[in-house]
C-alpha cells in the first residue's frame, strides 16, 4: 500500500512538471511579446526595448528559459509580476482565500445537493423527487454558467434585492456565485448517483439482504449506497477541479477578487510569471485531489486494496 | 401433521411494459417440517418466482401475489405488514442464493455481514455474534473461520461463498431454508460437496430445505419430494422415489431423459423435447404443454388438465393414467421434426476421405498470463493456464474436453484456433504450423477453423440481422454477392434446422436454443474442417441442449467435420465424445476413448469427476470417491503432481516428481504415478 502511494506522488509530481512545461511552451509561442503591454512600443526607442526584453530574459532560446524557471522554482521563487514587480507567490497567496471559499461552498453545495437528490430520486424511482432530480440534472448539463448566474443576478440581486450583485467580503456575495456553480456540479453528481444507485440495487446481494430481514433503511444507506458512491468518487473529484475552474467565469461575472480574476488578467497582459504560477498552482490541487480520490478509493472499496495488496507481494490470488 | 409451509392455489403477476404476465397460475404445494422438496423447471417456469414469493420480495421487482395464500406454520405470510415480514425473514425463513459471488455484498467482510444478521434478529452482544459466526463458518467446512471472517468476498472462491451463505443463512436457526439453484454456477465436484453438505446440515437443524434446480440430477441427491413446473404450473409433484421411478407426465419424463443421457451408443440419437419453452405472455390454449407434447391428443388441445392423484403422485395431464406403460419417448423419432433438421443440402461428406489421420498436433504447448505488476524492473508474476500440453485430434473424431473452472480448457480451446497466440510449444494443422505463420496466411487458415460459443446471447451482435450474421464469413473469404450469397445462407439455415424465412429477423427475436443455431450456422458457413464448441449447449436449458447435441452430430457426419467439444457437464461430453481428455490446472492428467474413460478412469482426478455427476435413482448415492477441497491457484508452481493435495492415493514421488502423460492400456493415456488401472 505505501508502494503505491509513494508511486501516486511520484506520478503526480511529473503531470505539475509536465503541465508547467506545456503551459510555458504554449506562451511562448502565442504571438505577442509581455513588452507590449508594458511600454507604448512604437515610441520606445528599440534600444530600450532590447535591453528591457533581456532584463526579463524573454531573449534566450526557450531552453534556457525553461532552466531558469524551474532553477528558480526549486529555490521557492516563482518570479515577479512584469506588470507590477510583485512577486508571484505572495500575489497568489493574497487572491486565493476569496477563491478558496467560492470553490468549497460550491462544492459542498454540489455534493450535498447532488448525493441527496441522486439517492432519493434512485429510492423512489419515477415519484415526484425522482422529477425534481432529473429536471436539476438536466438544468445542471445543459445550462452554461456564466448564462444561469446572470439569471440568478438579474433575479435575486437586481430584482429582489436580497443579495449583492458584486463584490468578495461576507457569506452574502458568496451566496448568488456558488449557487451557481453548485447547482452545475450538482447536476452532473445527481444524474450519475441516480443511475449508479439504481444499477446498485439491481444486484442480487440486495435481494440477499432484503431476505435476511434487513430494514429498508439498512439495506439502502448501509449497503447500496457506499457501493453506489463508488463510481461516484471519480465524479466528485473530476467536480471539484470544475468547481476551481469556475471561478474564473464566476469571478468576473460576479466582479470578486481572486485567483480566476488574476489569471485572466495575466493572460490578457502576457504577464507570464503570474500565468505560470497560477497554472503550477492549480495544478498542484488537481493532482492533490486526484490523489484523495484515488486514496479514497481504496477506503471505500476493498476490492482496489486487495489489487494493491496483490501487486505488492507480487501476485499471489487468494 | 400440519404442513410447515403450505401454499394454496397461488397466482403471481408481473407488470411489464408489455403488459401483465401471468408468472404463477395456481401453484399449491406444501412442504412438512424436516422435509427436502425440490422444486424443478427450466428457465422461465416460474420456480425462483415461487421462492421469491414465499420470501414476499416480489415487490421490488413489479411483482404481485394476485390471489392465493401462503402460510408458514399457520402464519399467513400474505397478510403481514413489511416491518413484521422482515422480523420473520432471515430468522424463520431464509434464503441461499445461486450466483455466491453476487450475493454478498462486496465491500463489507464476511464476517461483518454475517453478525450483522444475526444481530437483526437476536439480542446478542457483539463479540458473542462473532464468535457464533466464526463457528458456523467452521461447521460449514471453511477451514479458517477466524481469518475467512476478515476477508472480503472477492477474496473467496464461489464454492466457499457459497458455504460462507450457508452459514449466513443458517445463523438464526431457520425452520425452512430456500435454495434457489445453490450450486448451479459451481463445479460439478463443489456441486456435490455443496450438496452433501446442506442434505447434512438439513438433518443436523431439523429444518425443511425448499430447493429449487432445473437439475434432476441436484434433485436426486437432495429431494424427499419433487414438483416439477412448467410455465408457471406444477405439472407433476411425487415423493423422490416414485418420481423417478414412474414418471407420468410427459414434461417430467422428457426431462428425466434429457438430464442424464443415458448411456447409449454414439452417433444413435438423444432423445429431445421438441420445440422450446412458451413464452409467458402467450401462452398456449388447453395444456399449456401440448405443443411440445408427442402424446397431444384434440382434448389438450382444447382444455387445461385438472390435476388428479395417482397412488402419491399428483399429475395435471389428460393422459396421466394412460403413461407409465409407454415408452417415454419414440425412439426412431426423426431428428429434429421441429423445423425441418439437417438433410436435403446435399453437402455430403466433404472432408471424410483422410480419416483416421491427425488434423492437429499439439506438442508442448504453454500459456503464459502476466499479472499487473507493481513496478516496472521487477520480474513480472504469471498465471500458467496451460503447462505443457501435448495431443492429437483426428481427423472427424470429436475430442471432449473436461475439467473444472480455471482448468484451462477453454484457453486450450482458443490457442487451438489462434486466437490468442500461444507462449511456447507447436501447433500443426494438418500440415501446417501454425505457430509459424503470417497474419495474412492464418486468416486464410481462419476458414478452415470455426468457433462455437458458450453465450448465445453475447456471441451475437444484437444489432445484426440473421442473413448478415451467417453472411459476413462467406463475404470475408469467398467473397459472395447477391443471389448467390442468398442461396447459400438458405441453405446453411436449413442444415441447422432453421426455416429461411428468419434471414431478415434479429437475435433477439430467438429462444437461447434458436439462437445457438445461429452461432453454429455462422460457424459452419464456409465448410470448415475444425469446430471448437466452448460450452455449446451449457448456456441452455435442459430440454433444449439434447435437440443442439443431436445437430452437432447430424452435421459431423454429414460434413465430415472434427470437433474439440468442451464441456463440464460430463454426460453431455460423453455422449458426444470419441475420446475425452481431462484437464488439471493447465495440464492433460488423462486421454481415454470416451467410454473407457467413464467405465474405468485411470487418474483418481478423473475418477472423482466421474463420482460427481449426480444419479437420477436416489438410491445409488453412494460416493466412494468423493473428493474434498479446491483446486488451488497460485503464481507458485507446486512441484511434482498438483493434484497431490487433493489426491488420495499421492506419495512422496508424486510431491516429488511431476508425472508425465503415458499410455497404459490401448488408447489410454495417464498422467499419474498410481494409476488406478
Amino acid at each position: 500500500m505505501v508502494r503505491v502511494v509513494i508511486g501516486r506522488i511520484v506520478s503526480s509530481l511529473l503531470v505539475v512538471v509536465s503541465s508547467s512545461v506545456l503551459v510555458f511552451v504554449i506562451m511562448y509561442l502565442l504571438p505577442g511579446d509581455p513588452i507590449d503591454s508594458m511600454v507604448n512600443v512604437a515610441a520606445t526607442p528599440p534600444e530600450v526595448i532590447a535591453s528591457l526584453r533581456h532584463q526579463l530574459g524573454v531573449d534566450k532560446p526557450l531552453p534556457q528559459q525553461l532552466a531558469d524557471y524551474f532553477g528558480k522554482l526549486l529555490r521557492g521563487d516563482l518570479g515577479t509580476s512584469l506588470l507590477t514587480s510583485e512577486p508571484v507567490l505572495p500575489k497568489i497567496a493574497a487572491q486565493l482565500p476569496p477563491t478558496l471559499e467560492l470553490a468549497a461552498v460550491s462544492l459542498a453545495i454540489a455534493l450535498i445537493v447532488g448525493l441527496a437528490l441522486g439517492v432519493l430520486s434512485a429510492i423512489h424511482r419515477n415519484g415526484p423527487i425522482d422529477w425534481i432530480a432529473r429536471f436539476v440534472g438536466l438544468l445542471g448539463i445543459s445550462m452554461p454558467n456564466f448564462w444561469s448566474g446572470i439569471l440568478l443576478l438579474l433575479v435575486f440581486s437586481i430584482r429582489l434585492g436580497w443579495f449583492p450583485a458584486m463584490g468578495s467580503d461576507g457569506w452574502r456575495t458568496l451566496a448568488l456565485p456558488s449557487l451557481t456553480l453548485g447547482l452545475i456540479g450538482a447536476g452532473f453528481l445527481v444524474r450519475i448517483v441516480r443511475n449508479s444507485m439504481l444499477e446498485v440495487m439491481s444486484e442480487p446481494y440486495i435481494v440477499m439482504l432484503r431476505a435476511k430481514g434487513l430494514t429498508e433503511r439498512a439495506v439502502m444507506y448501509r449497503h447500496a449506497l457506499r457501493n453506489a458512491l463508488i463510481p461516484a468518487i471519480t465524479v466528485i473529484g473530476l467536480l471539484a477541479g470544475d468547481m476551481l475552474a469556475g471561478t474564473v467565469v464566476m469571478e468576473t461575472v460576479f466582479a470578486r477578487q481572486g485567483i480566476g480574476r488574476m489569471i485572466s488578467d495575466a493572460i490578457l497582459s502576457k504577464d507570464m510569471p503570474v500565468v505560470q504560477g497560477v497554472i503550477l498552482f492549480s495544478a498542484v490541487v488537481y493532482v492533490v485531489i486526484n490523489l484523495l480520490v484515488d486514496l479514497s478509493y481504496s477506503w471505500i472499496d476493498p476490492r482496489v486494496r486487495l489489487r494493491h495488496r496483490t501487486a505488492d507481494t507480487g501476485g499471489a490470488i487468494r | 401433521m400440519k404442513p410447515l409451509l403450505d401454499i394454496q392455489r397461488l397466482s403471481v403477476d408481473f407488470n411489464t411494459k408489455r403488459g401483465v404476465l401471468h408468472a404463477l397460475h395456481e401453484v399449491s404445494l406444501t412442504i412438512k417440517a424436516g422435509e427436502a422438496v425440490c422444486l424443478v423447471g427450466e428457465s422461465g417456469s416460474g420456480k425462483t418466482i415461487a421462492s421469491k414469493a414465499v420470501m414476499r420480495l416480489l415487490g421490488h421487482e413489479n411483482g404481485s401475489i394476485v390471489n392465493g395464500r401462503i402460510a408458514l406454520s399457520g402464519l399467513d405470510l400474505n397478510s403481514l405488514t413489511q416491518s413484521e415480514l422482515r422480523a420473520v425473514r432471515g430468522k424463520r425463513m431464509a434464503m441461499i442464493f445461486q450466483e455466491p459471488m453476487a450475493a454478498f455484498d462486496p465491500v463489507y467482510t464476511i464476517g461483518y455481514q454475517l453478525v450483522e444478521t444475526i444481530r437483526r434478529h437476536e439480542s446478542m452482544s457483539k463479540s458473542a455474534a462473532r464468535k457464533h459466526a466464526a463457528s458456523l463458518l467452521g461447521r460449514v467446512g471453511i477451514p479458517e473461520p477466524e481469518l475467512c471472517m476478515k476477508q472480503y468476498p472477492g477474496e473467496l472462491s464461489g464454492g466457499m461463498l457459497q458455504r460462507a451463505m450457508i452459514a449466513m443463512a443458517l445463523s438464526c436457526g431457520p425452520e425452512l431454508l430456500i435454495a434457489d439453484e445453490p450450486t448451479t454456477a459451481l463445479d460439478m465436484t463443489i456441486q456435490a460437496q455443496i450438496l452433501r453438505l446442506l442434505k447434512e446440515l438439513q438433518k443436523e437443524f431439523g429444518m425443511a430445505l425448499f430447493l429449487i434446480t432445473h437439475d434432476f440430477g441436484v434433485a436426486a441427491r437432495v429431494a424427499d419430494r419433487i414438483a416439477v413446473m412448467y410455465a408457471g404450473r406444477i405439472v407433476e409433484q411425487a415423493p423422490a422415489q416414485e418420481l423417478f421411478a414412474r414418471p407420468r407426465h410427459p414434461y417430467t419424463r422428457g426431462l428425466i431423459e434429457s438430464a442424464f443421457m443415458p448411456d447409449r451408443e454414439r452417433g444413435e440419437k438423444l432423445p429431445a423435447i421438441p420445440g422450446s419453452i412458451p413464452n409467458l405472455n402467450a401462452l398456449p390454449e388447453g395444456c399449456v404443454f401440448h405443443p411440445r407434447c408427442l402424446h397431444a391428443t384434440d382434448r389438450c388441445r382444447v382444455s387445461e388438465p385438472p390435476t388428479v392423484s395417482f397412488s402419491g403422485s399428483e399429475v395435471a395431464c389428460w393422459h396421466a393414467s394412460e403413461l407409465p406403460g409407454v415408452s417415454p419417448m419414440p425412439e426412431s423419432r426423426p431428428p429434429l421434426s421441429e423445423s425441418g433438421g439437417a438433410g436435403g443440402t446435399g453437402w455430403g461428406r466433404m472432408h471424410a476421405a483422410s480419416e483416421g489421420e491427425d488434423l492437429f498436433r499439439v506438442e508442448g504447448l504453454y500459456k503464459d498470463y502476466p499479472l499487473r505488476s507493481g513496478l516496472p524492473g521487477r520480474p513480472r508474476a504469471h498465471i500458467r493456464a496451460v503447462d505443457g500440453v501435448s495431443f492429437t485430434i483426428r481427423q472427424g473424431e470429436t475430442l471432449g474436453l473436461v475439467g473444472e473452472s480455471g482448468s484451462g480448457k477453454s484457453t486450450l480451446g482458443r490457442l487451438l484456433l489462434r486466437l490468442e497466440p500461444a507462449t511456447a510449444g507447436t501447433l500443426f494443422f494438418q500440415d501446417t504450423n501454425l505457430t509459424g505463420i503470417g497474419a495474412s496466411k492464418l486468416r486464410r487458415m481462419r476458414k478452415d477453423m470455426q468457433m462455437i460459443f458458450q453465450d448465445p446471447y453475447g456471441s451475437l451482435d444484437p444489432r445484426w440481422n440473421v442473413g448478415e450474421l451467417v453472411g459476413e464469413p462467406l463475404d470475408v473469404h469467398l467473397r459472395l454477392k447477391g443471389a448467390d450469397k442468398k442461396e447459400r445462407i438458405e441453405e446453411i439455415l436449413a442444415a441447422v434446422g432453421l426455416d429461411p424465412s428468419v434471414m431478415n429477423r434479429y437475435p433477439h427475436e430467438f429462444s437461447g436454443g434458436q439462437r445457438q443455431r445461429i452461432g453454429i450456422a455462422r460457424a459452419i458457413a464456409l465448410n470448415p474442417k475444425f469446430v471448437v464448441a466452448d460450452e455449446a449447449v451449457s448456456a441452455l436449458d435442459v430440454s433444449v441442449q439434447a435437440q443442439i447435441v443431436n445437430l452437432l452430430q447430424d452435421l459431423q457426419k454429414k460434413m465430415g467435420l472434427t470437433y474439440l467439444f468442451i464441456g463440464h457437464g460430463l454426460h453431455v461430453v460423453r455422449h458426444i465424445s470419441d475420446r475425452i481428455a481431462v484437464m488439471h490446472q493447465g495440464r492433460i492428467v488423462e486421454i481415454s476413448p470416451s467410454r473407457q474413460l467413464f467405465r474405468r478412469p485411470a487418474h483418481p482426478y478423473t475418477r472423482a469427476l466421474i463420482a460427481s455427476i449426480p444419479h437420477p435413482d436416489p438410491q445409488v448415492q453412494a460416493e466412494p470417491d468423493r473428493m474434498d477441497g479446491e483446486p488451488l491457484f497460485s503464481t507458485r508452481t507446486l512441484s511434482g503432481c498438483r493434484f497431490r493435495m487433493r489426491c488420495p492415493l499421492a506419495t512422496d514421488r508424486c510431491r516429488e516428481e511431476r508425472p508425465e502423460l503415458r499410455r497404459l492400456d490401448g488408447e489410454q493415456y495417464a498422467a499419474c504415478h498410481n494409476p488406478l488401472l
